[in-house]
């Protein structure tokens, strides 16, 4: 295995500008919380609206540590068996009808719930990785509350339990980030044992930065107008604000279409890539569209 | 203004020398007298063994869980170990590190601010005051004319504007000074702080009576005034701590120092929140099963999983696990005007619950009840769905006074063939019949044909049973519940947990 190279990062600094290198530009407490995280290898609970990073930040992290990163979606209805592991029972049954039928059961016990025959699913795969990992634990809040109980022992002493193969511990510390929209509080449990970072939509020079570096190719002038732009759109109370990779993707709308300026027809013409909601678009079309026409009729 | 003494912990905690284990307990003022007093303060009694940095944090968490913010052992080991990794002398990541390990939430994190920011300061105060350091003296500010004044006013209106933080301080300075050479002062602060807030004439409004180049005319950024004034607060409150060399008493926070930043709009987020919390209890109570133990459907595959243990013979038989079937919901809410407050609030519940639950019917009703179900699920806007039952919804309004009785029995004339034990009846209401039949019996009915039945009102306990409230009567045939705020409307959800509610039908 040519893994690359593991990095350690040694100050907040050295974070933060490791994450800038591979294209995530962090504000400073992400900086900070992901350097505590490397470095006491706590769990971190990222709360935050969709489409603040959130996920972008555990792939920004693997890149930029040269870790591997495993990802576990988690969805109600999740249970071990799609999270930890599973018997692999195709093959144990195969190996059964294989076995010459004088073998003792012993013998065949033995034999098919050996780790040949496990499946291992994303916890198990980050846990007995040989290079440290990434973990990636996407949207916690979706899971019932037994799964988050299940989480507890994972997360505390990074090893699982199989009954019939015993302990699997960790080999190497992987770095957990776990991501919540907040559509339900969790557990206090699971709370304590993690670091928390609140993810909020950035600020204007901020996500004009972001823009930048996603869009380079777009004028200074019309990126800063359509951050402001968005600004406005996030203050409007809609079903969903655009998120970050909304206003990037936005811009690279904007650039295919050689925009010089976002004035409202402009606006009005390529709103669908930022307000996905019928009621939001006719509410935006309404406040937004408006705000952006009135200059240039004076004008 | 000596520019040596700023807020926050680099000044009370500021160490030179990372290493070794002595730099942890001792602190040395860099631009302080060499031997730096202890902190402890004589009137609040500290234990004397503890000194220094852990003694603080220590405080500090003492303080959190004083407001309410969870803050365990745990949580203060993390805070030991990752201020281990982080320099100290930067505020903001001294801060950022604590608020990572000791506030799990957005709101734990919002308070966790505002300790943060009252304890340090209060701790740099005390030192200061225990060492002498006291600010050079204002007199060179000679009297303010009234067109200095102007001037005066003028200036911080364009530094709330352009919102730089360093001006807005100095400036609110000058403000205090100015006006306790005026003799406005009336020692008490929050009195002060909007008394100079309304002679500087700073108001959120457009004022469109003054001067067009005058940056008060388009009004202030609201939460640029209210940052200024907390600086004032703060410089009138330092002004006094140094005046009296002691601390004035510290207080809780208050509800509203408290509460997120909220409009109507933030509300109405809180209360889907919270309909989401309940639309998950009310699914995994169980309750819905009842009944209907007959399907059982084998499943194939985790049976011959399972019959592995037994060498391929499927002894033990695995079940598809029985989905719980939607929970189906009649909501009644008043909207009469006795309960015009909760109202909005009510409707916002309304409108969270169909957003959440598909299987629902909702009725508002004042003197008699009309079904609102189709609003909701053809208006996905709040404001226009509040409109719509204000106005077209057709709310048989008559005399415009509540009665319980008719609603009851038009109700069950709707849904009597519907009712059945898997439903949820949640009233909304405040049950003040205005003297007329209260009808409990057709109340009963209901409540015996439905599952379960919950009663929300919004009036305070306090109140209950009093005058022609009548709650008490139908209390017998359901729950009922204190709610008009979404706090307590998280009661009611967890409240519905509790497996006894469930028994108790």
């Amino acid at each position: 295995m040519s893994a690359p190279q593991s990095l350690e990062p040694t100050s907040v600094a050295d974070i933060a500008a490791g994450l800038r290198s591979v294209g995530y530009l962090p504000g400073e407490s992400t900086a900070l919380v992901s350097f505590l995280a490397t470095r006491l290898g706590k769990p971190v609970l990222v709360e935050g609206p969709a489409g603040v990073g959130k996920t972008e930040l555990a792939k920004a992290l693997a890149r930029y540590l040269g870790r591997e990163l495993v990802r576990l979606q988690c969805y109600e209805g999740l249970d071990e068996a799609k999270a930890l592991y599973e018997w692999n029972y195709r093959k144990q049954l195969l190996r059964i009808q294989a076995e010459a039928s004088d073998t003792g059961w012993e013998a065949v016990q033995e034999d098919i719930f050996g780790e040949e025959f496990l499946l291992a699913r994303p916890l198990m795969t980050a846990i007995a990785s040989e290079q440290p990992v990434v973990l990636l634990i996407d949207e916690i809040d979706k899971t019932d509350q037994e799964f988050e109980a299940m989480l507890l022992e994972v997360l505390s002493d990074f090893q699982i339990s199989i009954p019939e193969l015993g302990r699997v511990e960790s080999r190497t510390h992987p770095i957990v980030l776990l991501t919540s929209n907040n559509s339900r509080e969790l557990t206090e449990a699971l709370k304590r044992r993690c670091l928390y970072l609140w993810l909020d939509y950035p600020e204007l020079e901020h996500e004009l930065e972001i823009v930048r570096l996603h869009a380079p190719e777009l004028s200074e002038t019309v990126a800063r107008r359509l951050v402001e732009v968005i600004g406005m759109v996030r203050a409007l109370d809609l079903k969903k604000p655009p998120s970050i990779a909304e206003s990037i993707d936005w811009a690279r709308a904007l650039l295919l279409l050689g925009v010089k300026d976002i004035d409202a027809d402009t606006f009005t013409e390529t709103m669908s890539v930022i307000v996905k909601h019928r009621t939001d678009m006719d509410v935006v079309a309404d406040r937004v569209g408006l705000k952006l026409r009135s200059p240039a009729d004076v004008a | 203004m000596s520019p040596d003494r700023q807020d926050g912990p680099e000044s009370v905690l500021s160490h030179s020398n990372p290493d070794g284990p002595e730099s942890v307990l001792s602190h040395s003022n860099p631009d302080g007298p060499e031997s730096v007093p202890s902190l402890s303060d004589p009137d609040t009694a500290r234990d004397p063994a503890l000194e220094g940095l852990p003694a603080r944090i220590l405080e500090l968490g003492e303080e959190l869980r004083r407001e309410g913010v969870a803050v365990g052992t745990s949580e203060m080991l993390d805070a030991f170990e990752v201020l281990r990794e982080i320099s100290w002398t930067s505020q903001q990541d001294f801060r950022e590190a604590l608020a990572a390990t000791l506030a799990k939430s957005q709101e734990d994190r919002r308070v966790f601010e505002l300790v943060f920011d009252r304890f340090f300061f209060r701790a740099t105060e005390i030192a200061a005051a225990h060492q002498g350091i006291r600010e050079e003296d204002r007199a060179a500010l000679g009297d303010l004319t009234e067109a200095e004044l102007e001037e005066l006013r003028t200036q911080i209106a364009a530094a709330l504007s352009d919102g730089s933080e360093g001006a807005m301080r100095d400036l609110a300075r000058m403000a205090i000074a100015a006006f306790a050479r005026r003799q406005e002062g009336s020692g008490v602060i929050g009195v002060d702080v909007q008394r100079i807030r309304r002679a500087l004439g700073l108001r959120a409004e457009p004022q469109p009576e003054l001067p067009a180049e005058d940056p008060r005319r388009e009004g202030v950024p609201r939460d640029a005034l209210r940052r200024f004034e907390a600086l004032l607060r703060r410089e009138l409150e330092r002004a006094q701590i140094e005046r009296t060399g002691s601390l004035p008493p510290a207080r809780p926070l208050g509800e509203l120092d408290r509460a997120l930043p909220s409009g109507p709009l933030a509300d109405l987020a809180a209360v889907h929140r919270v309909v989401t919390q309940l639309r998950r209890r009310l699914a995994t109570q169980g309750m819905q099963n009842r009944g209907h133990r007959r399907h059982a459907h084998v499943d194939v595959r985790r049976t011959m999983r399972a019959s592995l243990q037994t060498g391929g013979v499927p002894v033990v038989l695995k079940y598809r696990p029985r989905r719980p079937k939607r929970p189906e919901i009649y909501v009644l809410c008043d909207v009469s005007t006795s309960v015009t407050s909760a109202s909005v609030f009510f409707l916002s519940v309304l409108h969270a619950l169909h957003d959440t639950f598909r299987k629902m019917r909702s009725f508002v009703f004042i003197e008699r009840i009309s079904e609102v179900t189709d609003i909701f699920e053809h208006e996905r806007n709040f404001k226009a769905v509040s409109e719509r039952i204000s106005g077209d919804a057709g709310v048989a309004d008559i005399s415009g006074y509540t009665d319980y009785g008719r609603v009851w029995s038009e109700f069950l004339v709707q849904v009597e063939d519907d009712l059945h034990p898997r439903a949820t009846v949640i009233v909304l209401g405040d049950a003040r019949t205005n003297g007329r039949d209260p009808r409990a019996d057709v109340f009963a009915q209901i409540a015996a044909r439905a599952g379960r039945t919950f009663w929300l009102n919004p009036e305070p306990r306090l109140y209950w049973n009093y005058g022609d409230s009548v709650i008490a009567a139908y209390e017998e045939f359901c729950t009922a519940f204190e709610c008009w705020t979404t706090a307590q409307l998280e009661d009611f959800v967890r409240a519905l947990t509790r497996p006894v509610i469930a028994a108790a039908r």
